[in-house]
């Protein structure tokens, strides 16, 4: 089938500013916008510059605004877009060139809500005991991988990048609901603050955004719920 | 040109550098630098599990670990080293649970474990449950994990630095070269102890579950700089590669009791392996595959075959294997548990197929997935770099890229995840250890030449050729003749057209001259590791005149252990490619027949 894929174009090294370049193709439905991405590379024009490497939705380089939705550019085909696509850098970061953003402010919010599992006990020989339940508590947040789709989809972030956003919601959730952790008080005090969870107005955009089908906006609530009551279930 | 110094410095961050840079770190100054952000690495897509004889669910010992590990790699594997890493497994697993790595669990709230191909009781041959899991995304787990704990540790991070060469002087190792993408500058990283860990070249095929970044960086460099390449013709081939595609269907698919289907709806690896069936080691798979699809057995007479998960044949067929539950109840199971077990396997076939697997089976066919050849080690991750086993000083290899080896003609399932946490933290201990005893070597003058000659070369040319063709025609090629079943003559053929291609490379012109992302010079310098290995291991595979784990010659098709229980190191030379051969560490288990 024939598309009509438009895509944001800026090279800081030749262009004033940005400008979007239109390329007629030719695809199959079961193509992924990264296929088209990588032919207009390949064949059309070499400088057109993006992040990918798994190609198959589970390393989080290729977060784009497609249609004018967040997707991983791998993970969203031809057939479920139509037949004009337009690709355009996530929002609310600093372009550097093409669909490439400084993700370096994304991340340093993931840094400051203690992004790795905290226990001062000397362990068991074996592992850590955990049953089956305690281990779903927290599953859904397990499964983020940072590819910043919710967070460039949060109107409260483009309006404040100091906002921790919701990907860093996930991951803290992702700890403070680990019956194994003891910092979850810690980081529910971090997360109590003018850049944190207050800044969520439930807007939901995060949820649908998400590639790995995480519940966001509820996750963001248990967080929420648990600062409020000080109790952690 | 800026540089910069630590003790140690690790290239790569996926599961093998950041075990390395976690324990480096532990009492040494060490950066990790990588040309994606961590958590892209490909060990993130790494999805059954990772294999220790924990014992969970069945009676397991590491030494069964072991003796299936030795026959998996059809005795290539150097038995000290697999020992090594069986005997390590069950604390190292501990360990990344002490960690914080969300393991799905048993119902007595321990590590969940799993069936895998290959993993067997020794006493009775039947499958065991030894990959330890969460879900389908173990990889993911652990790289998510290992990320965590190197940022606890304040260990020193350079995201999208690639490194593009490797500093020796005197023999030592004294650091690496890399470009930032972000400016496109070279800095030096000088170091006292270097650690590559920079996985696979999976690229170099047509059908792959290798990620884009898998084009086995590592070895053309040091390879380029005169160490060996070794077994570099064994290559695994996955038996479950989505169609066409070629992503990945974690055998854990099989594990919870998944069947592969060929065209007449027969369950064919009755016939190639009765004891395990569907849970025979990957190559005995693959190639299994490969002659039901040539015999017409496809499914609609077309290259793929179905792997089925539906409940209703998972429970068919575990009742004819008599399978139990461990209580001794028989194995049955329903559609939730199918899902809950292997979510993201179902997203997968939802998204890029259309397919429900708990309502339909799935259309596969055997994806390039793992080299098991790559930079020589010995068990503690120090580079070896001849016959005599002699160590480089100061130069280390962990992961896919290492080749210590346990993995030999043929590795199991899980046991990549193994090797990773295994191998990264021994590599970086030693390195640790050595570099606080070491001093800093002076660096070359002319540290950044051999490296800027390259990209000058790449950026100036104004042939005619693109990068992304010459991709296209070497992934035809290697999937056509040097992939499950080789010949002289295919293979010959093959690297005639490497040569070519090789040519054809120093006429590439760029479509980007820039400075800042240039991602079109990167990909088209990967292209040219990416040629040189497809290279090497095309040599490597001609020269093997045997059958022997995932390297099947239809004109050698018996394993030779006379002549050919040896590994091959490749090293550049004047002329071309020399090979020499070292001998296996056999200990334990003397070579025999390997049946399923």
């Amino acid at each position: 089938m024939q598309v009509t894929l438009k895509v944001f174009r800026y090279n800081p090294e030749t262009d004033k500013k940005p400008h979007y370049a239109t390329y007629h193709l030719e695809a199959e439905p079961t193509d992924r916008v990264l296929d088209l991405l990588e032919h207009v590379k390949g064949y059309i024009d070499g400088t057109l510059s993006f992040r990918r490497s798994c190609a198959h939705g589970v390393c989080g380089s290729d977060a784009m605004r497609i249609n004018g939705r967040n997707y991983l550019a791998c993970k969203v085909l031809v057939k479920d877009l139509g037949r004009k696509i337009t690709v355009a850098p996530i929002l609310g970061l600093r372009v550097i060139k093409d669909m490439i953003v400084d993700m370096e402010p994304f991340f340093e919010n993931y840094r400051s809500v203690l992004p790795y599992f905290i226990n001062n006990d000397l362990p068991p020989n074996q592992e850590r005991l955990q049953s089956i339940e305690e281990r779903e508590r927290y599953d859904d947040t397990t499964k983020c991988i940072l590819c910043a789709c919710c967070t460039t989809s949060c109107p409260s972030f483009w309006a404040n990048d100091k906002y921790v956003g919701p990907a860093s919601i996930v991951t803290a959730h992702r700890f403070i609901f680990d019956s194994r952790d003891q910092a979850g008080a810690e980081r529910l005090q971090i997360l109590n603050d003018q850049f944190g969870v207050y800044r969520c107005h439930t807007i939901f955009n995060c949820t649908e955004a998400c590639p790995r089908d995480i519940q966001v906006t509820q996750a963001i609530g248990e967080v929420k719920k648990a600062i409020a009551t000080g109790k952690i279930e | 040109m800026k540089t910069h110094q630590f003790d140690v410095v690790v290239v790569g961050a996926g599961g093998a550098g950041l075990m390395a840079a976690l324990y480096a770190s532990k009492s040494a100054n060490t950066a990790v630098l990588s040309k994606l952000y961590p958590t892209r690495s490909h060990t993130g897509a790494a999805q059954g599990g990772v294999g220790a004889a924990l014992g969970n669910i069945e009676e397991d010992h590491p030494e069964w670990h072991f003796f299936d590990s030795v026959k998996g790699s059809d005795y290539l594997g150097d038995q000290d080293a697999i020992e090594f890493m069986c005997n390590e497994a069950v604390q190292a697993v501990y360990e990344l649970e002490h960690m914080g790595l969300p393991f799905s669990r048993t119902p007595d709230g321990k590590i969940a474990q799993r069936p895998f191909g290959g993993h067997t009781n020794n006493i009775t041959g039947k499958p065991v449950p030894r990959a330890c899991y969460a879900a389908d995304r173990t990889g993911h787990m652990i790289l998510q994990t290992l990320y965590q704990q190197c940022l606890k540790n304040k260990v020193n991070f350079y995201d999208e630095y690639q490194v593009v060469d490797l500093l020796l002087v005197k023999g030592h190792a004294t650091g690496v070269v890399a470009i930032q993408l972000a400016t496109g500058e070279f800095h030096i990283f000088h170091a006292k102890a270097i650690i590559f860990a920079t996985g696979g070249h999976g690229r170099i095929w047509e059908i792959t579950s290798n990620a884009y970044a898998y084009t086995g960086d590592g070895v053309a460099i040091t390879f380029r700089r005169g160490i060996p390449a070794q077994d570099m013709e064994f290559f695994q081939f996955h038996p479950t590669g989505i169609f066409k595609l070629g992503i990945l269907i974690t055998e854990g698919v099989r594990g919870e009791g998944g069947i592969l289907l060929n065209g007449e709806g027969e369950r064919f690896m009755t016939r190639y392996a009765p004891t395990v069936k569907d849970l025979a080691s990957r190559d005995v798979i693959s190639r299994a595959m490969y002659l039901e699809m040539q015999a017409g057995r496809g499914i609609n007479g077309k290259r793929y075959l179905h792997l089925d998960v539906r409940p209703e044949t998972v429970n068919k067929y575990a009742a004819l294997d008599e399978r139990k539950r461990p209580d001794g109840t028989p194995y049955v199971v329903t559609a939730e548990e199918i899902l809950s077990k292997l979510p993201d396997i179902v997203d997968f076939c939802r998204t890029y197929l259309g397919v429900d697997p708990i309502a339909q089976p799935m259309p596969v066919q055997p994806t390039a997935h793992y080299a098991m050849g790559g930079i020589p080690t010995n068990k503690y991750g120090e580079v070896v770099i001849d016959e005599d086993n002699t160590v480089l000083p100061g130069l280390y290899a962990a992961g896919e890229v290492a080749c210590v080896s346990i993995h030999g003609a043929n590795r199991l399932g899980t046991n990549s995840l193994l090797d990773l946490i295994v191998f990264g933290k021994h590599a970086g201990l030693r390195a640790a250890e050595y570099a606080l005893g070491a001093s800093f070597q002076r660096l070359p003058a002319d540290a950044a030449d051999f490296s800027r000659a390259q990209f000058d070369a790449l950026l100036n040319n104004t042939g005619s050729e693109k990068a992304a063709q010459l991709g296209v025609e070497m992934k035809e090629v290697m999937n056509d003749h040097v992939a499950m079943f080789r010949t002289e003559q295919g293979m010959q053929k093959a690297l005639e057209k490497i040569h070519e291609l090789q040519e054809r490379f120093k006429n590439v012109q760029l479509g980007d001259r820039g400075k800042i992302f240039n991602t079109d010079l990167l990909n088209a310098w990967e292209l040219g590791n990416l040629l040189d290995l497809a290279e090497v291991t095309t040599v490597s595979a001609l020269a093997r005149q045997e059958s022997r784990g995932a390297h099947a010659r239809e004109d050698f098709p018996k394993r030779d252990d006379v002549n050919w229980l040896k590994h091959t190191l490749a090293t550049k030379s004047q002329s071309g490619i020399d090979l020499r051969y070292k001998p296996v560490m056999i200990t334990r288990f003397q070579p025999k027949e390997r049946v399923y």
